[in-house]
């Protein structure tokens, strides 16, 4: 079935299922791997993006669901990794293996979207359902304080 | 027991170092990260002679002409940082610009064969072994790159210095950066006599240096094996029997045939595999297989096994460890028995591999800690002489040890060899927890005495253990019976002087696959030794810390970390209400780690606020580094202590996401503090001794809360069943 799906500000064109998860119709028909796969259950949150900039499971999300709304993957963060929380995540040195970041950094920018100045629980309840194996969870944390205080207005 | 640096020779750079051609020009050196050349790894000759005829180099240094310098080495990057602590150390003695040095997976090809070497990331050995031949390959390039600049400016060598990625002569203001004498470098012998620098000169090693591989992980361009894509790949999803061993007797495959997507379906001897144009038609092939599985005739309970472990324990068993008496006239003596599980371990990256097969041989796209394994995997399924095999290594979600299993490359290539075209095997979470190689269950039966001043003055040790990954990787090492991994830290290397004391192994062979999980056999002993140390200290009427202090008396560093992590911790101050600490040390991995948890109980449950962690690694790299691995390593033994059972039943393994094996999430994550011991002894590991001592420093804490002992792993089972 072909579908008309806006990611990072562009407009694609997939011809897939409509029950295809969106992970996939993103890392399968459009090759942005940064989403990752970690679950397929709405678990980990590995493969965090945002829809109308709301973070969502796109692994839980059939393609379907998703057309015609804002899709905002890790790769559309910034254009040249300057988004305060890419900065703040290489600034803390956050990621050991990595493959849970993309998910992270979706997570907390939707946080960030909507509130400039989190709370350590406000931080802890907004990411409570990504998981990072490697044990990231406090350099996380200041990172996301160190983007917030840099996005602050001077 | 330091080892000064100065006697820590070894090989010397002759036979370590040569010189290579580079096509666009510039210097390129390959040198040899020696692998263990313990019992477990024999592969590689410690005698130099005889690496020097065998030379088959698996690290390469390059320096471009515009001043690039890349370090490829041959170590597995899983989080770890590998790809940034080798690399720094060849810059220190390079004098290198960090700012230019980039670090890459060395391939396996052709130009770059894998030899007889053993290519292995594990057992937090890495820095261990690169230490002293990373830093002689920079220090034989810098001084090639001086001995360049000084012919060309008529100068004395002697009489030039370098730093930054530049070489300098001062007296005449002369200036010339790497890149501009690379040509005249590789044209030079590599010298034989370069003395190291003096650790007080370090400039780089020692100090916070940003990871290489960070940019890439923020922007989703890092590629990780499952993003892996090569023209006309397609992904494949095998079907496996439920229970361990199983195969397919009988297979109707047309409905999955007629998913739209589904290119093959493809029987293999274990299993069937689904081969589409993605995952998820690949998925939902798999989804519409019918098959009747052949269940194997040995179908496994994680229970029995339980059972089965408490009964060798309880019974004399094969002796590994014995000094002094086997029983003490007049001490009180106390008896206690710890139960260990199977584990998973869940890296955030479910297994995969890439492969294709063609007339030429085999090229794999691997997120492998086991390059070695992975070729002789592969030749064997593709039926092609090893050195037809090409090996991309990519980076990892996580390795924890899974990743040293090549079972994912064996199902690539048997595909692709099937299909005719690349594949990617990719496995479901579920997959991935239901098809792994688990950390071994084991019980560990203990009996002890304090003297009448209440000292520790006997232990008897007795494990009874699932067959570990030893038997399948290392059969060599166990020697009378013996599993070295289920008895490590108990014996000779117990740091506790204990005058007498016995250590006993009794091994339980199942059905359920096993293998090396992170810090290994000391995930198990550790939480044994220190609990029971725990038991004695309170039976002998003693301060824990006290009772450790006293039994550490020879052994400095230990003591140094125990001290520390208690000191950093307040232990002994008041707590706020309804807190107490445990404490706990693990020796292993060349490292000594000691680890305070303040723990309070929430349901019936621990909860853990804050772990102070005090680790001695010797020489440090990279602090900001060794805070990470303590932090993650931490965690990964704090979500099994927790929560991390997999119950086995009729060969079938029960969980199979996150939601039913749980790990630990930020929110109810603790602080971790990260306390370093300077030292100027060798490097020690760093991955592996941060997870063992978390377990029983909890069950110390929350003995002191309620009074009872939880001797049985996870803490969530025990407290259920309790």
């Amino acid at each position: 079935m072909a579908l008309s799906l806006v990611v990072n500000e562009r407009t694609r064109r997939v011809d897939i299922p409509g029950d295809t998860p969106l992970l996939w119709a993103l890392r399968d028909a459009l090759a942005l791997t940064g989403t990752k796969f970690g679950c397929g259950a709405a678990q980990c949150g590995a493969c965090t993006v945002h829809l109308n900039g709301s973070p969502v499971r796109s692994c839980s999300i059939p393609v379907s669901a998703a057309a015609g709304k804002r899709i905002t993957t890790v790769e559309g963060l910034s254009a040249d990794r300057s988004h305060a929380l890419q900065l703040a995540w290489i600034a803390e040195d956050v990621p050991q293996c990595g493959y849970c970041q993309s998910g992270q950094l979706m997570t907390a920018a939707a946080l960030l979207a909507r509130t400039s100045n989190p709370t350590d629980a406000q931080i802890d309840s907004a990411m409570a359902g990504n998981i990072c194996r490697c044990g990231t969870y406090e350099r996380i944390r200041r990172a996301v304080h160190r983007a917030a205080g840099a996005a602050k207005p001077k | 027991m330091n080892t000064p640096d100065s006697s820590d020779r070894g090989l010397t750079r002759r036979e370590v170092i040569r010189v290579g051609a580079l096509g666009a020009g510039g210097l390129l050196l390959a040198f040899v990260l020696p692998a263990r050349t313990s019992r477990r790894l024999g592969a590689q000759s410690a005698d130099p002679k005889q690496n020097a005829a065998d030379f088959e180099p698996n690290a390469w240094l390059r320096i471009a002409p515009d001043g690039t310098v890349t370090v490829l080495i041959d170590r597995s990057e899983m989080g770890q940082g590998v790809l940034t602590s080798l690399p720094m150390l060849v810059a220190e003695e390079l004098d290198a610009d960090w700012s230019r040095v980039r670090a890459e997976h060395l391939p396996v090809d052709a130009r770059r064969p894998i030899g007889r070497a053993v290519r292995l990331t594990g057992g937090s050995a890495s820095v261990r072994q690169g230490w002293t031949p990373a830093r002689q390959a920079g220090a034989v390039a810098r001084a090639m790159l001086v001995a360049a600049a000084a012919e060309r400016w008529g100068v004395a060598a002697a009489e030039c210095t370098t730093g930054q990625g530049v070489v300098m002569h001062e007296r005449s203001g002369r200036r010339e950066a790497y890149g501009a004498l690379v040509d005249a470098a590789a044209g030079r012998t590599p010298p034989t006599d370069v003395p190291l620098k003096d650790p007080k000169d370090f400039r780089i090693v020692g100090t916070r240096q940003p990871r290489l591989d960070t940019p890439a992980k923020v922007d989703g361009s890092a590629v990780f094996g499952i993003d892996v894509r090569v023209p006309g790949m397609l992904t494949a999803v095998v079907a496996r029997c439920g229970a361990c061993g199983g195969t397919p007797r009988r297979v109707d495959d047309a409905r999955a045939r007629a998913v739209p997507g589904v290119r093959h379906v493809v029987r293999m001897d274990h299993g069937v595999a689904v081969v589409a144009d993605g995952y998820w038609p690949a998925h939902k092939g798999r989804e519409a297989l019918t098959i009747q599985w052949q269940e194997p005739a040995d179908r496994a309970s994680s229970t029995d096994v339980a059972r089965r472990l408490t009964e060798l324990a309880a019974r004399p068993a094969a002796q590994g460890f014995a000094r002094g008496e086997a029983d003490v006239k007049g001490a009180r003596m106390l008896e206690a028995t710890y139960t260990l599980p199977f584990l998973a371990h869940a890296t955030m990256e479910p297994m995969n591999c890439t492969a294709h097969v063609t007339a030429d041989g085999v090229t794999l796209w691997a997120p492998t800690q086991f390059q070695s394994e992975a070729v002789r995997t592969a030749a064997e399924a593709a039926g092609v002489p090893p050195e037809r095999v090409v090996v991309h290594t990519t980076l990892m979600g996580g390795g924890f040890g899974r990743r040293g299993e090549s079972d994912f490359v064996g199902d690539a290539v048997r595909i692709s060899k099937a299909v005719g075209a690349p594949v990617q095997v990719v496995y479901s979470r579920e997959d991935d927890m239901r098809h792994d190689f688990y950390r071994p269950a084991s019980v560990h039966a203990l009996r002890g005495g304090v003297d009448a001043d209440g000292w520790p003055t006997l232990l008897r040790h007795r494990v009874a253990g699932h067959v570990s990954g030893m038997r399948r990787f290392f059969p060599q090492a166990i020697q009378n019976g013996i599993d070295p991994d289920h008895v490590a830290g108990l014996g000779a290397d117990l740091p506790y002087a204990i005058p007498n004391h016995r250590v006993e192994y009794a091994q339980l062979d199942t059905s359920v696959p096993t293998g090396f999980w992170r810090s290994v056999g000391h995930s198990g002993t550790a939480f044994a030794v220190e609990c029971f140390i725990d038991e004695l200290a309170v039976l002998g009427g003693k301060d824990p810390l006290e009772v450790r202090r006293h039994l550490l008396a020879t052994n400095p560093r230990a003591l140094g970390v125990l001290n520390l992590a208690a000191e950093k911790a307040g232990w002994g101050h008041p707590l706020p209400a309804g807190r107490a600490q445990g404490i706990a040390l693990v020796v292993g991995f060349g490292s000594y780690m000691a680890e305070v948890a303040e723990v309070s109980m929430e349901r019936g449950q621990p909860r853990v606020h804050r772990v102070v962690c005090a680790i001695d690694c010797g020489r440090v790299v990279n602090p900001s580094i060794i805070e990470a691995q303590v932090q993650g390593g931490v965690l990964y033994g704090l979500s099994a202590a927790l929560h991390g059972d997999i119950a086995v039943e009729g060969g079938k393994v029960k969980q199979g996401n996150f939601h039913d094996y749980r790990v630990m999430r930020m929110h109810d994550s603790p602080v971790v503090e990260t306390h370093i011991v300077p030292s100027t002894a060798r490097p020690g590991g760093v991955g592996e001794p941060p997870t063992p001592p978390v377990a029983p420093a909890v069950a110390n804490a929350s003995f002191r809360l309620t009074g009872q002992r939880v001797r049985r792993l996870p803490f969530v089972r025990a407290a259920q069943s309790g």
